[in-house]
């Protein structure tokens, strides 16, 4: 290759090329490579998920009960998005309809994820591409204090206490072992906060790692544990009794009292804490808004979320929107349909896998993967070593799938679009409210900054969702409802000798669903097309890019050596690679067949 | 020049005098005397920050997100006053070149005293190439930066056991570290993920004496493995009682009875959980009415369903007496204490009378 086009954008890897291996503050293994041209602007982007474990095939032949333990371990930060999205399959293909308790219970356990995942992600993960922490060390804590009690009533706001922070940072780095703030990019030109701003954002992000453990809490009540709490096809485990013997042994009085309040003091702390800062930061860095849009601006997809009604999926049930906007035409948006042939497929021309006719994709219920680690002609490097990928021929453990045959976006901003395009009352408000604050037009939506900024305020809405959940739950008690679990379809001799089933969740980084077929009372085959195979996958048949390659085009960097800008766009989607590399053959153990459709 | 631990609390503004009450307050609360007040004190005085490498193989990040959980210590005071972190894939600033500089500056400053924590596995399929580091497959990077190890931990049941990827038919001949690493101290804390009290405890405990907690014969920490969950499980009267959950959401689940029967593992798995209890002892599987998983134990995956009683393990043909042969070889061999097989012996033997008694009888003459 030299220089070709596609999707709007024209790639060219004539100049130097730049790996950065590993992508850390993620969840899992990610490799990017770039080639920037003489004004290190870049021009060519290579996306590489380095792990794969193999999943689906070890779920076959498995009792499709326990597939929610085992996909859940599909991923420890995003938890229990799998399991939830398995037990949903698992119903729909067996037509068992959950109580209503249990729906609530699993809308609030899901808003709870939500909230605590970006809550993380935007103060462990993403932060530190934005905040100098040394740059800190040079605050005037009075300065600090008068900021923080300017854009937040937040009480922890005092001189003396950012005097602590400051104190205790500075004897840190004095201490000469920097621990995870070793060897950074501290000093980098492109970072633009004033120190006050710098100091401020670290004090939070310490705060938020007490605070993060506390928001979670609703899921140990309800799962006994997290992460990976206990979910179960047909409800929930957990059952309710508020007034008997045993209540103490059930959710009761005293584990809805400790739900409410955490519900509150996580909304106290992303209003009063995380937006505030949100709007802080990204006020010094408006130049993000013209960066980093990759495929936002064309095609996005949305499976949607939060049904009110157990199992149905439809619009008319979703607080949060399903559908697709192609070609950046919000006026039109396109129905999903997880069963459709000519929707939702998967290709592997660039991925480490073979299939027998290579410039077609599959749809899940036909999935197959046989693994095929092959390098290319160009490849610097062996399997001993590879130094630079060779992406005109395989290169990723991540497939790519597509919609009807377009590469899309999910996540944060993707929803955002979406729901925005289908005129969302709450999400428009927000959305318009925020872009007036900071000044800056829709289109800076299209961006790195854009995609964080949707991020943190869809954390405002599900952490007042999850007081809704709360404040449902307890009606439906009140009303002399205890139900938690449907438990007449239990039984493998209830079950229909063959059915398949699918059933989407909309993770915090986007739109996951399983497809499963159950034969016998046994899993047949299993897939599961994940957020983050959708945004980090490779080139397709097409050669058309995948979101995160598309994002990083045309962005300027300062040292291409310390790749700030890259992990900032990179890091704007939140990446989960374990996610994305899991899956595999519904042959089960014969990985050398190929099954085609 | 490194700094103390002992440094480190003193410029925070620690006063000697407090420094002491804490080592006080410390040993006491581990049921340690004067004398191990004072070692304590010398400990912290004498210790730069234990530098520590953390690696992910095949895994999920379960481990990294439980141990940020912890509230005792607080996962923030670990990280910057008690251990140098200089290598985490979810946690360090740095990335890329910079970040592999970081364990190489590590192993080349603090050769044999730094700790390396392995969550996940390698893979040995394909050269290893199912999991790819820096280019390489991730297992020479576990082999190079175990050389110069202390000692390694062995995080969560992936490193120790194997775990889902390599529940059969292990499709990448995911291998746990001791079967690679076999020169050097490994402590295993498995589960999926460990609790984060245990993983801080695990730490806290290495950092604070001086040497590596006792293990059991299969390289975990007797004070946190030493015990079945049912052993310390607060339904245990249900079972010793005859009472049981039949169905989910039945009335003797509403009741807060034993899950045995809906398939708990409780009875044949190794870990703190009913005792500990999880994210700042709130609840645990049990408590919130599902049974325990056995997420700690080797191979759990593979051990039939997570709903099946528990009668199915490993005893064709005799149920009932299977069971009690399993627990009684597993309280033997595993723990090698005979007073943990009576009390497994005495457990069975209670079901076993319950259900020939019918269900939900009280069973008057339970075996002590």
């Amino acid at each position: 290759m030299a220089t070709y086009q596609t999707q709007g954008f024209t790639l060219d890897n004539a100049g130097k090329r730049v790996v950065v291996d590993p992508i850390c503050r993620i969840e899992g293994h990610l490799r990017i490579e770039v080639n920037v041209d003489k004004d290190n602007v870049i021009r060519n982007a290579v996306s590489t998920g380095t792990m794969w474990r193999g999943l689906e095939v070890i779920l076959k032949g498995r009792d499709p009960r326990d597939a929610w333990a085992f996909v859940e371990r599909i991923c420890g930060v995003c938890t229990g998005v799998h399991a939830l999205a398995s037990v949903r399959a698992v119903e729909d293909a067996l037509g068992i309809r959950i109580p209503k308790n249990a729906n609530i219970i699993r809308n609030l356990m899901h808003a709870t994820l939500y909230s605590q995942d970006h809550l993380v992600h935007f103060y462990h993960l993403h932060a530190l591409d934005w905040v100098d922490v040394v740059s800190a060390l040079k605050a005037d804590p009075k300065v600090v204090s008068e900021i923080q009690q300017k854009i937040s009533p937040w009480p922890m706001s005092s001189p003396a206490y950012f005097r602590d922070v400051q104190n205790r940072l500075k004897k840190f780095v004095e201490s000469g072992q920097l621990g995870i703030f070793n060897n950074a990019y501290w000093g980098h030109p492109a970072y633009k906060l004033p120190p006050e701003v710098n100091l401020l954002a670290t004090a939070h992000y310490l705060e938020a790692l007490d605070f993060q453990k506390e928001i979670v809490k609703i899921q140990t009540i309800f799962g006994g544990k997290n992460p990976h709490p206990n979910w179960l096809v047909g409800g929930h485990p957990s059952p309710i009794n508020v007034d008997g013997t045993g209540a103490i042994g059930a959710i009761n009085m005293t584990s809805l009292n400790m739900v409410k309040d955490i519900c509150d003091r996580t909304i106290e702390f992303i209003e009063q804490v995380y937006i505030p800062d949100l709007l802080a930061v990204a006020g010094y860095y408006k130049e993000w808004a013209k960066y980093g849009g990759g495929l936002a601006s064309q095609n996005v997809l949305s499976y949607g979320d939060f049904p009110e009604k157990p199992g149905d999926y439809s619009n008319d049930s979703l607080w949060w929107p399903q559908g697709v906007i192609l070609g950046g035409d919000l006026k039109k948006v396109h129905d999903v349909d997880l069963r459709a042939p000519d929707q939702v497929q998967e290709w592997v021309t660039h991925s480490w896998y073979k299939y027998a006719q290579e410039q077609n994709g599959l749809h899940p219920f036909d999935g197959v993967t046989e693994p095929s680690f092959v390098l290319g002609p160009a490849t610097k490097g062996d399997r001993k070593e590879i130094k630079e990928i060779d992406e005109a021929a395989k290169y990723s453990w991540v497939k790519a799938p597509r919609w009807k045959g377009h590469a899309v976006e999910v996540g944060p901003l993707a929803r955002y679009l979406v729901a925005y395009a289908r005129g969302h009352k709450e999400i428009k408000e927000q959305v318009d409210s925020t872009l007036k604050a900071l000044d800056v037009p829709i289109t800076a939506l299209f961006s790195t900054l854009g995609r964080t900024a949707a991020r943190g305020l869809e954390c405002a809405l599900t952490a007042r969702r999850m007081r809704y959940y709360h404040d449902q739950l307890v009606a439906n008690i009140k009303a002399g409802d205890l139900a938690t679990a449907n438990v007449e379809k239990w039984e493998p001799s209830t079950w229909p000798a063959e059915a398949k089933g699918t059933a989407p969740v909309e993770a915090p980084r986007g739109a996951l669903a399983h497809w499963v077929k159950i034969k016998g009372g046994r899993i047949d085959s299993y897939q599961a097309v994940v957020p983050t195979t959708w945004n980090a996958g490779p080139r397709d048949a097409r050669n058309q890019i995948g979101a995160y390659e598309a994002s990083l085009m045309n962005t300027p960097m300062a040292k291409p050596e310390q790749p700030l800008e890259i992990l900032r766009t990179i890091h704007s989607f939140d990446p989960c690679l374990a996610c994305a590399t899991h899956v595999m053959s519904p042959e089960g153990e014969e990985l050398v067949s190929v099954k085609v459709r | 020049m490194s700094d103390t631990f002992y440094d480190l609390m003193r410029r925070q503004g620690i006063s000697r005098r407090s420094f002491l009450k804490f080592c006080s307050l410390t040993a006491a609360s581990l049921g340690l005397g004067e004398a191990g007040a004072q070692q304590i004190a010398k400990a912290m005085e004498t210790k730069p920050r234990t530098p520590v490498i953390w690696i992910e193989g095949l895994e999920c990040t379960c481990c990294s997100e439980s141990f940020i959980r912890s509230a005792h210590p607080l996962v923030k005071d670990v990280v910057l006053s008690m251990l140098s972190l200089d290598y985490h894939m979810t946690l360090s600033a740095a990335a890329g070149e910079q970040l592999r500089a970081n364990a190489h500056e590590t192993i080349a400053k603090h050769k044999g005293n730094y700790i390396l924590a392995v969550e996940g596995n390698p893979p040995l399929g394909e050269d290893g190439n199912y999991c790819i580091y820096y280019g390489k497959p991730f297992v020479d990077v576990l082999r190079e930066y175990a050389k110069d190890a202390m000692a390694i931990v062995s995080w969560g049941s992936c490193a120790s056991w194997g775990c889902v990827q390599a529940a059969k038919p292990n499709p990448t001949r995911a291998t746990p570290v001791h079967k690679v690493i076999t020169d050097k101290p490994i402590i295993k804390v498995p589960g999926c993920p460990p609790i984060a009290e245990v993983m801080t405890g695990v730490v806290t405990y290495i950092l604070t004496f001086g040497r590596l907690p006792e293990l059991d014969v299969q390289g975990r920490p007797k004070m946190f493995y030493g015990q079945r969950v049912h052993d310390k499980c607060y339904r245990r009267p249900h079972f010793d009682a005859g009472q049981f959950v039949e169905r989910f959401d039945d009335e003797g689940a509403r009741k807060g009875y034993c899950l045995y029967k809906v398939g708990c593992k409780g009875p044949t798995t190794y870990n703190a959980c009913s005792a500990t209890r999880w994210n700042e002892g709130l609840s645990f599987p049990i408590q919130s009415g599902h049974g325990c998983i056995g997420c700690s134990e080797d191979d759990f995956w593979d051990k039939g369903s997570f709903y099946d009683h528990l009668t199915t393990i490993r005893a064709p043909g005799l149920s009932n007496l299977g069971v009690e042969g399993t627990a009684e070889r597993i309280g033997l061999t595993a723990l090698g204490v005979a007073g943990a097989a009576l009390a497994a012996h005495a457990a069975v033997s209670a079901v076993r009378q319950a259900s020939s008694r019918g269900r939900n009888d009280r069973v008057s003459d339970v075996e002590k």
